[in-house]
């Protein structure tokens, strides 16, 4: 096929954000600038669908890849999906109009400015998803900085500054390793270029060095802990529209960058690194729930909980098995579409009494009741109950976890009553319980755009729960043929002794 | 004396000079005339450069003055910064009453001492060419003599700088006495062994060198100096020696000591990495804009010398690209600095920007995009120039410069976070005049959309300095 749908994609916000630029709204609501924003990113939203209706997934290659000569005899723009990486372009592409509609309610100054950059996010995060070049993957992940730091200290709550400085340096330190990595692997191979790493391979005795400085930026990112401390911050801090962004997809970012390059382009160091990455995950799934459950503040309590449900994700990763890493995989959008709507909710109340602190609410039930139904929703889907995406992932992690260390997967079981505990414990404290609060009465339930929003993301939880099927088939031959092009399982057999 | 063509713009600029001295001297009232003649006659130097036939790999006055492709693409750089500081600045040398008719042939005769710095193949010449661009340089800086500040920058610069200058010619003294001639490449060809004598003298050449481009340990001038001229010689200070310093840095190390890497490697290491460090670190506590672009320029100093400290054609091109980058950056901060006007006050500290994007989103967006830029975050053009600095480091396996230059960065990234911030986090402050003359306009919106849009083609600059042969 020869029109460039890829890099359309990429292209489309970003061209999108020149015409914001030079609209003028005639009223102080910027409404035309909304409309534009609203219409672009669907636009884009449609176009990610008819890829993935075209795709085929059946096969192994990367599919609808553009190469282009960038910069001369050394880097190639180069873009492509697997099963992986489209199910992730297409997340992103239906987070991001809903955060375009949130923006009515939650941005109060500076509107067009904010639409501009969440546009500019969106091509950055639709790039990382995208490219099959080390530079070009690393030129899009770092320029995710520039926008979402703008968001949280803009528009951001009282403590944005603080907030914002530490997202950013946090995330660079993490970055900067990863760049002398990918310079130091175009050294070593010759080519920066994913597909050919994957043929070449890259020699052992250099992977373990290459490997950590990819984690230390990835780690950063998920976040896992101990550098997690940026997430809670950076989540209470940014408005609505940013938070859903941040744990949607930011967090997205590093564990198909775990999938992508430490296990596509260093498995004999992904295996050494295995305890590593299970103590981490374990303390991560256990630690930051129990710490969840302390949180009296709603968007920390939901920020703790996506650090243990990223805990999840490279729990599976490194489980190195197809169960595992689908699992993972299913885990990431399944938390993308809850964890934004979450925070959508979160949004909702604190649009309407201004405090997200738990004990300010209570016995919403009977003031809310529409709001109390998606809340519930998508309480369940963050605590895996079967039925909603949310079981499907951590059930499938839980799979390959069993089948590799017993141990392992017992302890993280545990994490799924904690889940469940802190989640519920949240819904029991907002919706249930007296009425005491006098503001909380005057409160009004949904409006229609928030019923939308809301319900837009309530049909795919609830839909992908009962029938997995499509994003499990769109990944299933990428995810074999990532185990089978490394050996994986043959290593791990090795290192089972079998 | 067939040759004497190629020197052709050096000559022009000489004869302009001399014409512009007695022009403005006879005709009353012509300073602003002598200005605009002076950024003509850069023009038409830069033409006649650009002019010259390419292919021309020569050196002219018994092989002591090189006109080879490093001269012309620095030369042209040179001039093109030099009109680009002459448009930006025109108004401020107007409102601050120190248009007189010495202010711009002063910076031409500066220029001129860099064109032969940088075409310089000979240590008698290249310290001509040093000495008549510093001794304009010393009265540039003290220009605006009614302020304090400023006449205590150029007594600064002029007694540090004759310091080193003192140094640099003891160092030429001792190889011209263990290599019996004063002609680089003879100097090469007489230098086989190495004798202590040798390691001193490059160590003191390197050490004047140092200076001239402020690399730490001998930065100190630096922000003073920068501070207390008058913004438009700040400017110029933060763009033109730097060109000229390099050049001569490339050709003093590349062509006679070449063969003596491992004398030089360690020392230019170290001088890398402590302007980095230094200057990322130092610069954070500052609230004078100048103040902290001079330090900030210490530590850009750092990276383009770890480009150099490879020994490799590579690196060095590698640090051509950056030192290219990072005067555009340079020029659009500096283009930001002059817009700060009201009531025909500039005004020069961190804390006047508060809340700029409110009154003046496109100024504010430029300084958003040229920090960021600075800091080095993709996709702007100073990612690319870091990019191509540690590609080279990492080829010679030099990985603790690598990853300390990297980790610098990130230091490096609080302070420009920080000006970020005061823009755009901050409460709003009074309004600053938003009319601006075009060619200011046009400096900053050209220096904005090529670091924006540089990563669109980056191959254009690097094809170019990739032809570019050191011996």
């Amino acid at each position: 096929m020869n029109f460039p749908i890829l890099s359309s994609l990429i292209l489309l916000p970003a061209i999108g954000t020149l015409f914001i630029f030079f609209v003028r709204s005639s009223n102080s609501q910027y409404q035309s600038s909304k409309y534009v924003a609203l219409f672009i990113t669907l636009a884009n939203f449609f176009l990610s669908l008819y890829l993935w209706i075209v795709f085929d997934k059946s096969i192994v290659d990367f599919q609808f890849v553009e190469e282009r000569e960038w910069i001369s005899g050394f880097v190639n723009y180069k873009v492509g999906v697997d099963g992986i990486s489209i199910l992730f372009i297409l997340l992103t592409t239906f987070i991001t109009p809903i955060c375009v509609i949130t923006v009515n309610a939650t941005i109060k100054n500076r509107l067009k400015d904010f639409l501009i950059a969440i546009l500019i996010l969106e091509t950055f995060m639709i790039g990382v998803f995208c490219s099959l070049d080390l530079v070009v993957f690393y030129l899009f992940f770092e320029a995710g900085l520039i926008p979402m730091f703008l968001i949280i200290g803009i528009w951001g709550g009282e403590r944005r500054v603080y907030s914002a400085f530490k997202f950013f340096l946090y995330t660079l330190l993490g970055s900067v390793l990863m760049l002398v990595a990918i310079i130091s692997i175009y050294w070593i191979t010759g080519t920066t270029d994913v597909i050919k790493l994957y043929e070449l391979g890259i020699d052992a005795k250099y992977q373990n060095l290459l490997w950590l400085a990819f984690f230390s930026s990835f780690a950063v990112k998920t976040p896992m802990w101990p550098v997690h401390t940026w997430l809670p911050d950076a989540h209470v801090e940014a408005p609505t529209a940013g938070s859903v962004l941040l744990a949607a997809i930011l967090l997205k970012m590093a564990g198909y960058g775990f999938i992508r390059f430490s296990l596509g382009l260093f498995p004999d160091a992904s295996l050494y690194f295995v305890p590593l990455v299970y103590t981490l995950s374990l303390i991560a799934i256990i630690y930051t729930s129990l710490v969840a459950l302390m949180q009296e503040d709603m968007k920390k309590l939901i920020a703790y909980s996506s650090v243990a449900h990223m805990g999840f994700v490279t729990l599976g990763i490194f489980t190195m098995t197809q169960q595992g890493i689908e699992g993972s995989i299913f885990q990431m959008i399944s938390h993308g579409l809850v964890s934004a709507a979450l925070f959508l909710c979160v949004g909702v109340v604190y649009d309407r009494l201004h405090t997200r602190l738990i004990n300010r609410y209570g016995g919403l039930v009977s003031i809310m009741p529409k709001y109390a139904i998606v809340f519930m929703v998508f309480t369940l889907g963050a605590l895996g109950l079967p039925g909603t995406s949310g079981f499907i992932g951590e059930f499938l992690v839980l799979m390959g976890a069993f089948k590799k260390n017993i141990l392992v997967a017992t302890i993280a079981s545990l994490g799924v009553i904690l889940g469940a505990a802190y989640m519920l414990w949240l819904y029991k404290r907002i919706i249930f319980g007296k009425l005491i609060n006098e503001d909380v009465k005057k409160m009004v339930d949904l409006k229609r755009f928030e019923i939308v929003t809301l319900w837009l993301l309530v049909l795919p939880i609830i839909f992908f729960g009962f029938y997995p099927e499509p994003l499990i088939n769109s990944i299933e031959v990428s995810v074999a043929n990532m185990i089978d092009m490394n050996d994986l399982d043959k290593i791990n057999k090795l290192a089972l002794g079998e | 004396m067939e040759n004497l063509q190629l020197i052709i713009p050096e000559l022009f600029i000489s004869i302009m000079i001399m014409f512009l001295l007695i022009f403005g001297v006879f005709k009353k009232n012509s300073s602003q005339l002598v200005y605009n003649l002076t950024t003509v006659s850069l023009v038409a130097a830069l033409a006649l450069i650009i002019n010259l036939d390419t292919q021309i790999q020569s050196s002219l006055f018994n092989n002591s003055y090189n006109i080879d492709s490093l001269a012309r693409f620095m030369k042209i750089l040179l001039i093109l910064s030099g009109i680009f500081v002459m448009m930006s600045s025109s108004k401020y040398i107007q409102i601050n009453k120190i248009n007189k008719i010495e202010y711009p042939i002063l910076i031409l005769c500066s220029i001129l001492g860099m064109m032969v710095m940088i075409s310089s193949n000979d240590l008698i010449v290249f310290y001509m060419g040093l000495e008549l661009q510093s001794l304009a340089l010393y009265v540039l800086a003290s220009f605006n003599r009614d302020n304090l500040l400023s006449t205590e920058s150029g007594l600064k610069y002029f007694v540090l700088s004759a310091l080193s200058s003192g140094l640099l010619l003891y160092g030429c003294s001792l190889i011209y006495g263990f290599s019996e001639t004063t002609n680089f490449n003879q100097i090469m060809i007489n230098t086989k062994e190495i004798e202590y004598g040798l390691t001193f003298g490059i160590v003191f050449i390197l050490v004047g060198l140092a200076f001239k481009i402020s690399a730490v340990p001998f930065h100190m001038w630096a922000p003073d100096v920068y501070q207390g001229s008058p913004t438009s010689v700040t400017v110029f200070f933060a763009l033109l020696p730097k060109i000229a310093a390099l050049t001569v840095f490339i050709r003093f190390l590349y062509i006679p000591f070449y063969e003596l890497g491992d004398q030089w490697q360690m020392i230019i290491i170290f001088l890398s990495i402590a302007s980095m460090v230094f200057g990322a670190v130092a610069a954070i506590g500052q609230k004078n804009l100048k103040r902290l672009i001079a330090y900030s320029s210490i530590s850009h100093m750092g990276y383009a010398l770890a480009g150099l400290s490879t020994g490799t054609t590579q690196g060095v091109q590698s640090s051509i690209t950056y030192i290219t980058i990072y005067l555009v950056m340079n020029l659009a901060f500096f283009s930001c600095l002059f817009m700060l006007k009201r009531n025909d006050k500039y005004y020069e500290n961190i804390d006047d920007l508060s809340g700029l994007s409110k009154n003046h989103p496109l100024l504010s967006l430029s300084l958003l995009v040229v920090l960021f830029s600075l800091a080095g975050i993709p996709p702007l053009a100073g990612f690319f120039a870091k990019f191509y600095i540690f590609v080279a480091v990492i080829n010679e396996k030099m990985y603790f410069l690598a990853i300390v230059g990297l980790l610098a960065t990130v230091i490096a990234a609080f302070y420009y976070l920080r000006i970020i911030k005061t823009i755009y986090f901050d409460p709003e402050k009074e309004k600053f005049e938003s009319k601006h003359n075009l060619s200011l306009k046009f400096t900053l919106v050209a220096s904005t959309f090529f670091i924006l849009a540089y990563f669109i083609y980056p191959s254009g600059i690097v094809d170019i300095i990739s032809q570019i042969k050191i011996n």
